[in-house]
């Protein structure tokens, strides 16, 4: 029977869980400096690093086809049509 | 016995592939879901910036800390337990999917404590706005650990059962792909209601 899925070193997935141990650490560590605005730009894109890291190699999206891309990418427009959206009302009324 | 689960003359490829574009669709639910109130957040963050910094003080950052770090260990151990179904290793797959909810139970025994601490200390879902959010958002992320836990019992149980096998493991891998979506929402909510203030 042909494989139905790549099967990937368990080394992989330790590699993936240490860096993601150490961006949590590196971001709770920031949050003590005080840096203004910044503080908010770091944490964001260290959120953001670390769920692609999960998406891509904890949840396989590294390998699934465009079809899996779309329904995972399409939301996330969706929701920053909707954050944008209210932002425009919101902030002028 | 895998091919109690294919219909209409299907491959297992397609079959697979199908269970999770669904699992993807279910997830791009969630993603709306929790934006209803990420949406909230910004708009109530920007308006009311005092509130939320003087607000957001009043979390435990080390307890916040901890239980970032639970869960993404119970993502590995998610993660290890579907590659070793996907070499046919039904103990170390069992061990892994066991462990996956013993961190997942560590998750919301600390979240049981912080939220006692902070009812202990007057702080409820209606002091204000911060708490409000603060509740319904832990809230909400919580309920979604508690359903993966159940859902990671009935998957723990089949895999003694011996129903999984290097050519079929369909339902730990999708169960994988919702657990792990619980973990990413919990990478957004950390540094939101913890970290930035």
């Amino acid at each position: 029977m042909q494989k139905l899925f790549p099967v990937k070193a368990y080394r992989n997935y330790i590699f993936v869980w240490v860096v993601l141990l150490f961006l949590t650490f590196v971001t709770w560590r920031v949050s003590f400096v005080p840096l203004g605005l910044m503080n908010v730009t770091v944490a964001m894109l260290i959120a953001s690093l670390k769920a692609s890291l999960v998406a891509l190699f904890f949840m396989h999206l590294r390998y699934e086809n465009k079809l899996v891309w779309a329904f995972a990418l399409l939301p996330l427009g969706f929701l920053s049509l909707i954050i944008m959206g209210t932002l425009v009302d919101v902030l002028t009324r | 016995m895998p091919d109690e689960h294919l219909q209409h003359g299907e491959s297992p490829e397609t079959v697979f592939a199908a269970a999770k574009l669904g699992l993807w669709t279910f997830l791009a639910t969630e993603i709306l879901l929790f934006g209803g109130l990420f949406t909230a957040y910004i708009v109530f963050r920007l308006r009311y910036p005092d509130l939320f910094h003087a607000q957001y003080q009043n979390l435990n950052r080390t307890l916040g800390l901890v239980n970032t770090l639970i869960l993404i260990t119970s993502s590995l151990t998610m993660a290890l337990g579907i590659a070793a179904i996907r070499r046919g290793r039904q103990w170390m797959s069992r061990v892994c999917i066991t462990l996956t909810i013993l961190f997942a139970l560590g998750f919301l025994g600390v979240k049981y404590v912080e939220w006692t601490e902070d009812f202990s200390r007057g702080l409820f879902p209606g002091t204000n706005m911060f708490f409000s959010l603060y509740f319904m958002m832990t809230g909400l992320h919580g309920l979604h650990v508690f359903a993966g836990i159940s859902v990671l019992i009935v998957i723990l149980v089949m895999s003694c059962q011996g129903r999984f096998s290097e050519q079929y493991a369909t339902p730990v891998e999708i169960t994988g792909l919702y657990w792990h979506f619980v973990d990413l929402v919990w990478i957004y909510l950390f540094p939101l209601l913890y970290l930035v203030g």
